[in-house]
């Protein structure tokens, strides 16, 4: 076979002297890097991906991922993606895909943003001591609530207020369907929600019937497959989302191939063992927004009307866009932004669109204030949220909850190595090969995963707590307690924050 | 005037009292009373409202407005000409004080709107608001810091003692008082920065520090409210404005949304009180005012003096006949009165609420 020009990113190297042997990095290694000579380990380095599947199960430490030192001669201008993409297309004639989200130095406004505290004139909140509260509820609000005086002059509500929904702390999980990740990795999500008091999302891939106990703490998506849809579908969560777009891929449609389609993901996505399973790029029953809110309404109906989250991907327009959801009638608006994760996606799409998270959810917040109808919908913002800071600030922009995915892969063994597409996940993750998602015990890693909730929950609260806020309402949208650090004019006017010293 | 919001740091004292059978009482009283608490203010605010102070006047708005250029003055009245009704125009009476060698001009209008420019269904109170925020918001120098019926404030910068000599507080009388001195470590120096804070008959002293502001701000604004003056302080005025008057929230409703219950208490509650206040915080969480504060707001029919969701400032009250007293400290109450029939500490998020008899 020719050899690619393209040399590989990683060596994976094995310490011959402490080897013993065991063979178990040839058990582990999903994408087949390690195979048996007859007396030693053979290693085929070009199909690493540096997952460290095989370093943590080498009993012995003999193995070794390096960054291949032999790299193309750097260039400021021409840089290594840009070499080895060009020569895989020559290659190939096709698109390169990647997983994850965008890696590219674009500037992360999270990193510019520092969060306020309090000294001496407001006094900070002790948590451990204070109660301090992180409950948020999704769903529109009315504009003003009508009480009146019961009979035992009790208050009573006379305002019929919509549905809600009702979270221990403003996080949730981000879609990932069955197909893109393992049934397991869904259980983890699912079993972790529960816990928390939060929800995980279906994703487009339908749902498997292992995952019904969960009702109370799912969101089942619609999207432009329409995978696994039927009524009882639409009523087996809590809410529905309307999938639009995807921040890691605005425009774009999604493929799983027939290969990553066994019995059981066919079942859950109700088409033929081994189909292509194609999500077109639009939804061809929505080419606008009034067909939108027919589709909400169509699915409030058959779900004797629980609210309705509708995602799109934060691109230039977001805040008209945002607004005109709005207007249709849903619930919830889901803003992903261009840092978001895919399990598949072109990589020219990933990195050259939509924009950021933050822009967004300070454009919408604001658009939604200007026109007066920011009661009237949640914003649940993702894309890249890398810690409960990321949440706090997300928060203070104007967001009600953050949506994680990559943060909630990480505590199953994901170490971002972008092969989701692959279907080779060693951590048994993205993939659907048996042998591979055995290995993610739904129960050990929901443990990690709760640990993680319960970790950003206690930070969140020592973020309140140092602000001087007893309530996560308070912080929501008060951007007066950011401050900007190494931004420019316009861009603190778009977030709505002052500079740093101000 | 930078109308960017500088947060208004500062420690304060306040003081009120109102007589619930409406007996007019004396300003020498609430004077008193501020100026025991010496410690809580630096001279750099201080101010007082008081209801049923103009009873010849009791139908007309009351504007206290004062002008930082003279000649502002002109350009506010032709507005006011087109636009009202005006009864009466007079200088606030002032007296010379030497700790205060400059004051900002002060005039009274008591003022009615003209029926043919309220257009549409607008109420007459709305077209007040508009009036107000348009000129603190549009007519540069000019700041209508008063516009109730038959009550009024008067604010400047200075101490207790000097604010109330130079507005010859004591020659007013009036059924319900509120006073306020403030300790600012950053001050635009400003007379409209004073406390109490006002809007129609909504009067407004606080001590503390309103750490919601950002969003308690950006909530207000969609109800088409313009914060101009400079402090967090505003917010709690425009924000009873909106919830009592505008949608109909009665006080002890308000009350629970602006120092809303936590959850833990909200879930115990029987099923109808549970869903009243849950949907009330669902709805009202912008409106939610965290950070430490004790705050009296007086109206036309009452005074209501309320603490944080977990008393980072304090409030003292007490009963003394007819008359609630309440303020930052006890002293500052048996300084006036000696010998209050009940004197105590109201919990943490529980309004103390007094109503006027009719």
């Amino acid at each position: 076979m020719f050899k690619s020009l393209a040399p590989p990113e990683y060596l994976a190297t094995i310490d011959r002297e402490k080897c013993i042997r065991c063979k178990r990095c040839i058990q582990n290694c999903g994408w087949g890097v390690y195979s048996w000579g007859g007396d030693k380990i053979l290693i085929n380095t070009s199909k690493c991906v540096k997952c460290l599947r095989c370093y943590h199960y080498c009993p012995e430490e003999a193995i070794e991922i390096k960054d291949n030192p032999t790299r193309f001669k750097q260039n400021a201008y021409w840089g290594y993606n840009h070499l080895r993409n060009i020569k895989r297309q020559a290659e190939t004639g096709g698109i390169p895909l990647t997983g994850m989200g965008s890696d590219l130095p674009y500037t992360i406004l999270f990193d510019n943003l520092l969060i306020d505290a309090c000294q001496v004139t407001n006094p900070s909140i002790d948590p451990l001591r204070e109660p301090m509260e992180l409950r948020t509820y999704l769903g529109k609000k009315p504009s003003s609530v009508e009480l009146e005086k019961g009979k035992d002059g009790k208050l009573k509500l006379k305002t019929k207020m919509p549905p809600q929904l009702k979270l221990s702390l403003p996080i949730v999980f981000s879609p990932m369907s069955y197909g893109s990740i393992s049934l397991n990795a869904q259980k983890v999500l699912a079993m972790a929600a529960k816990e928390c008091g939060i929800l995980m999302n279906t994703g487009e891939g339908g749902l498997h019937e292992d995952l019904f106990p969960y009702k109370d703490n799912i969101i089942v998506q619609v999207a432009s497959g329409r995978f696994g849809v039927n009524p009882d579908y639409l009523n087996a969560g809590v809410a529905v989302e309307i999938k639009i777009g995807q921040g890691a891929k605005p425009g774009i449609g999604g493929h799983l191939p027939g290969e990553k389609i066994p019995l059981e993901v066919a079942r859950a996505r109700m088409i033929p063992v081994g189909t292509d399973a194609i999500s077109p790029a639009p939804q061809h029953d929505i080419y606008s927004i009034e067909d939108l809110r027919q589709l909400i309404y169509a699915i409030k109906e058959a779900t004797n009307y629980k609210p309705v989250s509708v995602k799109i991907a934060a691109v230039h327009n977001v805040a008209a866009i945002a607004s005109g959801i709005v207007r249709a009638g849903a619930d919830i608006v889901y803003l992903d932004g261009f840092r978001g994760g895919t399990g598949a996606a072109p990589s020219i799409i990933r990195d050259h669109l939509g924009i950021p998270i933050e822009h967004a959810i300070a454009a919408v917040d604001d658009r939604l204030r200007q026109e007066g109808i920011r009661n009237e919908a949640s914003i649940i913002a993702a894309g890249g949220i890398r810690s409960s800071a990321d949440a706090a600030k997300a928060i203070a922009l104007g967001a009600d909850a953050v949506a994680i995915a990559t943060a909630a892969l990480i505590t199953m063994g994901c170490t971002t190595c972008g092969k989701c597409y692959t279907g080779n996940c060693s951590w048994g993750i993205t993939t659907q090969r048996p042998e591979l998602t055995a290995r993610l015990d739904p129960e050990v890693y929901a443990e990690r995963l709760i640990n993680l909730i319960h970790a950003w929950e206690h930070e969140l609260k020592e973020i309140l707590g140092a602000l001087g806020i007893n309530a996560v309402e308070s912080l929501r949208g008060n951007r007066e307690r950011l401050r900007g650090v190494g931004l420019d004019t316009q861009t603190l006017d778009i977030l709505g924050v002052k500079p740093a010293g101000r | 005037m930078n109308h960017d919001y500088q947060k208004d740091i500062s420690g304060c004292g306040l003081t009120g009292l109102i007589s619930r059978k409406r007996r007019r009482i004396s300003g020498a009283d609430i004077v008193k009373s501020l100026c025991l608490m010496t410690d809580r203010g630096n001279g750099l605010g201080a101010g007082y409202a008081a209801y049923g102070i103009y009873p010849e006047f009791k139908d007309f708005y009351a504007f206290h407005i004062m002008f930082d250029e003279p000649s502002v003055r002109w350009t506010l009245e032709e507005y006011l000409k087109n636009n009202y009704h005006i009864e009466k125009i007079e200088e606030i009476p002032t007296a010379p004080v030497k700790a205060i060698p400059i004051s900002p001009l002060l005039v009274r209008y008591f003022v009615k709107p003209l029926k043919d420019k309220m257009v549409g269904d607008i109420q007459e109170e709305d077209f007040v608001v508009n009036t107000v925020m348009k000129v603190n918001s549009e007519i540069e120098g000019a700041y209508i810091f008063s516009s109730g019926k038959n009550m009024g404030a008067f604010k400047g910068v200075g101490n207790p003692c000097d604010i109330a000599e130079f507005f010859r507080i004591e020659e007013y009388e009036g059924w319900t008082w509120t006073a306020h001195t403030r300790f600012p470590t950053n001050t635009p120096g400003w007379w409209g920065g004073a406390h109490p804070f006002t809007l129609l008959d909504w009067s407004i002293v606080h001590n503390g520090e309103i750490s919601s502001y950002g969003i308690n701000k950006r909530y207000l604004e969609m109800f088409g409210y313009k914060l101009t003056l400079l402090t967090d302080t505003e917010v709690a005025a425009y924000m009873l404005d909106l919830l009592i008057r505008r949608q109909g929230l009665d006080i002890p409703s308000a009350c629970l949304a602006l120092a809303s219950p936590f959850w833990k208490k909200i879930d115990e509650l029987p099923d109808g009180e549970r869903e009243a206040l849950t949907a009330l915080r669902q709805t009202y969480g912008s409106a939610l005012l965290n950070g430490p504060f004790s705050i009296l707001f007086g109206h036309s029919k009452g005074l209501v003096g309320i603490n944080d969701r977990i008393k980072l400032r304090p409030l003292v009250a007490a009963l003394k006949d007819d008359v609630t007293y309440m303020a930052s400290e006890e002293s500052a109450i048996r300084a006036i009165c000696p010998a209050p029939d009940k004197v105590w500490a109201p919990r943490a998020g529980d309004p103390v609420i007094v109503n006027l008899e009719d």
